[in-house]
């Protein structure tokens, strides 16, 4: 299975066989952080530029670690503190990058197509770190990895993702991935984030928490954005936490004792997750974050490592 | 490297009996050389290097009883021509042991110009400092790029670069047996 693409911007457009390599390749790559020197020479001489309009914690630290590891050269560009404070287009911004001959673009951008304009622009490759609430596909490809290596295969499981389903780029690009490969999707929610015609892209619908994660073998617990509440989508954060919060008391009695608990961060603790829970033993929160810096080396190495194959 | 599309046979180099004598007198070899197997562990280039390095490993526990260590080492992400061929596939380095202060032993099919060695070397050196490191290879087929030699060869088989050696394996072939093949359209 040869990797021919030239940028990552959605999981939409992958077919399986492509996301399939994204995670053996990751698979083979996580031995790489257990090590004692935790470098390898595959980018020695290649340039990766994070440039980020959003605030990122997670994914710019493990595109960083991700490139490091594999000996790129990383740069990296937050919006704040930068040319783009004095006005600077988008566009602009990254040709005068371009002209820098970075490899790997990694791009992060409220809006949701900024990845794909500048994947269009630019001549090196383009990594969507999300953009938007349209996709953020290197999250979803951390999280099927991390239920793989739990659960053993992906096909024929049953993931629940709860909370505010319509503004997660994380739940796009998990249902996507997660239809692809065979599995059943729940989305559930407060009516008010759940987007209209969601079925249409393959999963079921349910309103009440207790119903999403009766016979789960994945919940995953979106974030609540809390500016949400100022656009009267939810009431109050207690009432959502009261009747969206995943509890222990809930867990014990509505869930599969073999269930795992995913979050793709930061958790609003007390919210949509309790403490117990996040810290419990369902939870693989942290395992994801180090399966994370794996999916993001298997990425920059396909981008990165495979494109000189074009002129041989 | 642009690889012709198709190879046909052109000679056997070893069958089963052979290549099973040639692994047994590398086994010897080894205790001979290392006066024992104290502090010796093997690495096997994947794929079939890691199976040969399996069936050493196996011979010379029959031999004196020791179970030896075996790794598994891929060396993708070393490679001098990544990103001239193509989808670079990672298989994944899996040594559960340290090295360090150890014989390795690094076991390979063939040997060729000595890049893919080359590699390795590095690899397996970025996993810590090893006492030393020895080259054991089932064949020699010579035309070698780098300065680099095997200490225990299962069997030397002139070759020209066009013609190919192919080490084929029970485990993953059904057969055991080494071929030379040559390009179809000659």
């Amino acid at each position: 299975m040869p990797w021919t693409r030239k940028d990552l911007l959605t999981i939409r457009e992958l077919d399986p066989a492509e996301i399939t390599l994204l995670l053996d390749t990751a698979a083979s790559l996580e031995e790489i952080a257990g090590r004692e020197i935790k470098k390898v020479p595959a980018l020695r001489g290649k340039t990766v530029v994070n440039l980020f309009y959003e605030a990122s914690t997670r994914t710019r630290t493990s595109f960083e670690i991700a490139g490091k590891w594999l000996s790129a050269d990383v740069v990296n560009f937050s919006a704040a503190g930068s040319s783009v404070a004095k006005g600077e287009s988008l566009i602009d911004t990254a040709k005068n990058i371009a002209a820098m001959s970075p490899d790997v673009v990694v791009v992060r951008h409220p809006s949701a197509g900024a990845a794909a304009l500048l994947a269009r622009e630019l001549r090196c490759s383009v990594v969507n770190a999300g953009d938007g609430a349209h996709e953020h596909p290197t999250q979803a490809l951390l999280d099927l990895l991390t239920i793989r290596d739990r659960k053993g295969h992906l096909e024929g499981l049953h993931v629940a993702i709860v909370g505010d389903v319509a503004h997660s780029r994380v739940a796009r690009s998990n249902i996507h991935g997660m239809r692809k490969l065979g599995m059943t999707v729940t989305v559930a929610g407060p009516p008010t984030l759940i987007p209209p015609f969601v079925q249409e892209l393959g999963v079921k619908v349910r309103y009440r928490l207790e119903d999403a994660i009766a016979d789960a073998d994945v919940i995953m617990m979106l974030r609540l954005q809390r500016e949400r509440m100022e656009h009267g989508l939810i009431p109050s954060v207690r009432e959502y936490a009261r009747y969206w919060g995943l509890t222990l008391e809930r867990l014990r009695a509505h869930a599969r004792p073999d269930v795992l608990i995913m979050h793709p961060g930061p958790v609003n603790r007390g919210i949509e997750l309790a403490p117990e829970v996040a810290d419990g033993p369902y939870s693989v929160i942290l395992d994801q974050v180090a399966r994370g810096v794996a999916v993001r080396m298997a990425v920059l190495l396909l981008l990165a490592g495979a494109r000189g194959a074009e002129g041989a | 490297m642009a690889a012709p599309s198709r190879f046909r046979e052109k000679a056997q180099i070893l069958d089963e009996a052979a290549l099973d004598r040639a692994l047994t007198r590398i086994a010897h070899e080894i205790l001979e050389r290392n006066g024992g197997s104290h502090d010796l562990t093997f690495v096997g280039l994947r794929t079939r290097g890691v199976t040969l390095a399996q069936r050493i490993a196996q011979k010379i526990a029959r031999i004196d009883g020791t179970q030896l260590p075996v790794g598994a080492l891929d060396i993708t992400l070393y490679r001098d021509d990544l990103g001239l061929r193509g989808t670079p596939v990672v298989r994944g380095t899996d040594i559960p042991f340290s090295i360090k202060d150890k014989v390795v032993v690094l076991v390979d099919d063939v040997l060729f110009t000595g890049r893919t060695i080359r590699a390795a070397l590095d690899a397996l050196i970025d996993l810590g400092r090893p006492k030393a490191i020895q080259l054991a290879v089932l064949v020699d087929r010579g035309h070698r790029e780098l300065p680099i030699r095997p200490d225990y060869v299962g069997k030397n088989v002139p070759t020209s670069r066009r013609e190919s050696v192919a080490v084929r394996l029970r485990e993953h072939d059904g057969e055991d047996r080494v071929v030379i093949e040559e390009p179809e359209e000659a």
